[in-house]
């Protein structure tokens, strides 16, 4: 294992405290225990959003903390949930009394921790709602499994979202924005590389030399199909068929097309997947309104990308191109 | 005869001991159909119990099962920390203000147990998850005792019944968790929570013997 680390247990603290000191403006930190909050906080009268979950796919939660998305992000260690304490400081150190929105990404662990946390919450009289993200189109979703992950649809729910927090609406419309993105997004991964916990010290799975695994998940879950290399034309082309036909997008949808990196893979390959992205869905008759293209999902070093659709509304565009102002994503301010 | 307080405490010892020495074991069988932290996971909050339980003056036999819990749910993540501190909460809760067990006691905490993990997990027998231990721990505990068994010798058969539950999930096809996204590629392989549970069952049985 070959790391910028110290000791694999003081990863998650050290990040922290790094953030800390390089967005002291936009975030405070917490670490007895861990959960990172925008620096107003609370914001009297504001519906506030909580996310969390494992560490190791940064930007996200804690770097999309700040005006106009999250208020508070809770990280747990390495591709492991965060616990219920941390949920319940966050969300008391939040509330501003408009009651606080619980985004929970659809992993076995996240949506016990969440559901535990929100209990003790509720039981302190702090109104809170659970949101659930689960776009991966790589799994089936039925009653057999634990459902679909959550995926890139995550960053597109907490700008939108935060948003439409920040103009003052109430908790049940935010809550509701956040179930209306989710239900129009749809997203699938894949992997050139596995990634290596830094605890474990060892490639969470097996990849040859010439192998891909398309429709992995961010934690390095397998996904559809392991095949042989193949030109990127291809890969997106199999990507995007399944994104497409699921949900289904029709031919004169307008989307956000988000081309997320999942950590080891160059800006220069993202944007050449963005080129076949955007020559199928011309081919499907559907137009990209809004894009995002980078690293804000990721695994650790995997090198790889995702690919997420959401279906634009005049409401979920303006609601994209309002000010944010976070570590991770920054526009408009 | 029964258990005392005393005998909790070594047991719970013995388990942090028993997960540290598993721990690359359990993390193996993870990697295989989960993401490789169970017993990393495991081992972490159990050293995190040791250190609060040590820390702190002797309570009842409840009390202490609770403090396992809540540490458990502040210091493991992922599905282990609700599963297994729900486990010993429950058994907490079903122990309130003992100073010592009886074998009906222990009837009563298993059966808080196991209703208080399906509750949270939400997984059936055969799901591929801890509750293929639990259950078949908990029946056989039942049984041994309806008919005659001492303390030491239900909790023995329990670890058994649990021992075979761990066996039996290596064909099945994993329905809930992180395996089920594997679908058929989770059959042939051994589900990790159930054999920490069984771990568990063992180790009671084991730091219990001889109690009656």
């Amino acid at each position: 294992m070959k790391k910028l680390i110290n000791k694999p247990e003081d990863v998650v603290r050290e990040a922290l405290q790094g953030m800390e000191q390089a967005h002291a403006d936009l975030i405070k930190v917490f670490y007895d225990p861990y959960y990172i909050v925008r620096s107003d906080a609370p914001v009297q009268g504001k519906v506030s959003l909580v996310s969390g979950g494992g560490s190791g796919h940064e930007p996200m939660h804690g770097g999309f903390v700040g005006a106009g998305m999250l208020d508070a992000a809770c990280p747990g260690e390495v591709f492991t949930s965060p616990t219920p304490d941390q949920m319940e400081a966050a969300t008391k150190a939040v509330n501003g009394g408009a009651g606080v929105i619980h985004i929970v990404k659809n992993y076995t662990g996240d949506v016990m921790n969440f559901e535990m946390a929100a209990e003790l919450c509720r039981s302190e009289g702090i109104d809170v709602e659970s949101v659930l993200v689960d776009d991966d189109v790589a799994v089936q979703d039925s009653l057999y499994t634990a459902g679909r992950r959550g995926v890139g649809a995550t960053v597109l729910i907490e700008k939108i979202a935060g948003a439409a927090a920040e103009e003052g609406r109430p908790l049940k419309e935010v809550a509701d924005i956040c179930r209306e993105v989710n239900a129009n997004a749809r997203s699938m991964g894949m992997a050139l590389t596995s990634c290596t916990v830094p605890a474990a010290g060892k490639p969470t799975f097996e990849l040859g030399e010439d192998e891909i695994e398309i429709g992995i998940g961010i934690h390095g879950e397998p996904g559809r199909e392991r095949t042989k290399l193949k030109p990127v034309s291809e890969i997106v082309e199999q990507m995007a068929t399944a994104i497409v036909d699921d949900l289904p997008y029709k031919k004169g949808d307008n989307v956000l097309a988000f081309v997320n990196g999942m950590g080891g893979t160059p800006l220069i390959e993202l944007y050449v997947v963005f080129n076949e992205l955007a020559k199928f869905l011309k081919g499907r008759g559907v137009t990209i309104g809004r894009n995002l293209i980078g690293s804000y999902i990721t695994s650790l070093e995997m090198a790889g990308c995702s690919i997420t659709l959401l279906k634009l509304s005049d409401e979920f565009t303006r609601l994209w191109d309002a000010p944010v102002k976070t570590p991770g994503l920054r526009w408009g301010v | 005869m029964s258990v005392g307080y005393d005998d909790v405490v070594r047991m719970i010892r013995a388990f942090a001991a028993t997960v540290a020495e598993q721990k690359e074991y359990l993390t193996e069988l993870d990697s295989a159909i989960g993401d490789a932290d169970h017993g990393i996971n495991m081992d972490r909050g159990m050293k995190a119990v040791l250190a609060k339980i040590d820390g702190q003056p002797p309570t009842d036999v409840g009390a202490l099962l609770k403090t396992v819990g809540m540490t458990l749910v502040s210091t493991v993540g992922g599905a282990g920390g609700p599963l297994y501190g729900t486990l010993f909460l429950q058994l907490g809760t079903a122990t309130a203000g003992k100073e010592t067990l009886e074998a009906s006691d222990w009837a009563a905490a298993l059966d808080a147990a196991v209703t208080g993990v399906q509750a949270r997990g939400k997984a059936e027998l055969e799901d591929k998850t801890m509750i293929d231990a639990l259950i078949p721990a908990r029946d056989a505990y039942h049984q041994a005792l309806e008919e005659g068994a001492t303390f030491t010798d239900a909790l023995r058969r329990s670890a058994a019944a649990a021992e075979d539950g761990v066996k039996a999930t290596v064909p099945l096809v994993a329905r809930k968790g992180r395996a089920s996204y594997l679908g058929e590629r989770s059959a042939g392989h051994q589900d990790p929570g159930a054999t920490s549970s069984w771990l568990l069952l063992k180790t009671i049985a084991d730091t219990w013997a001889g109690s009656d």
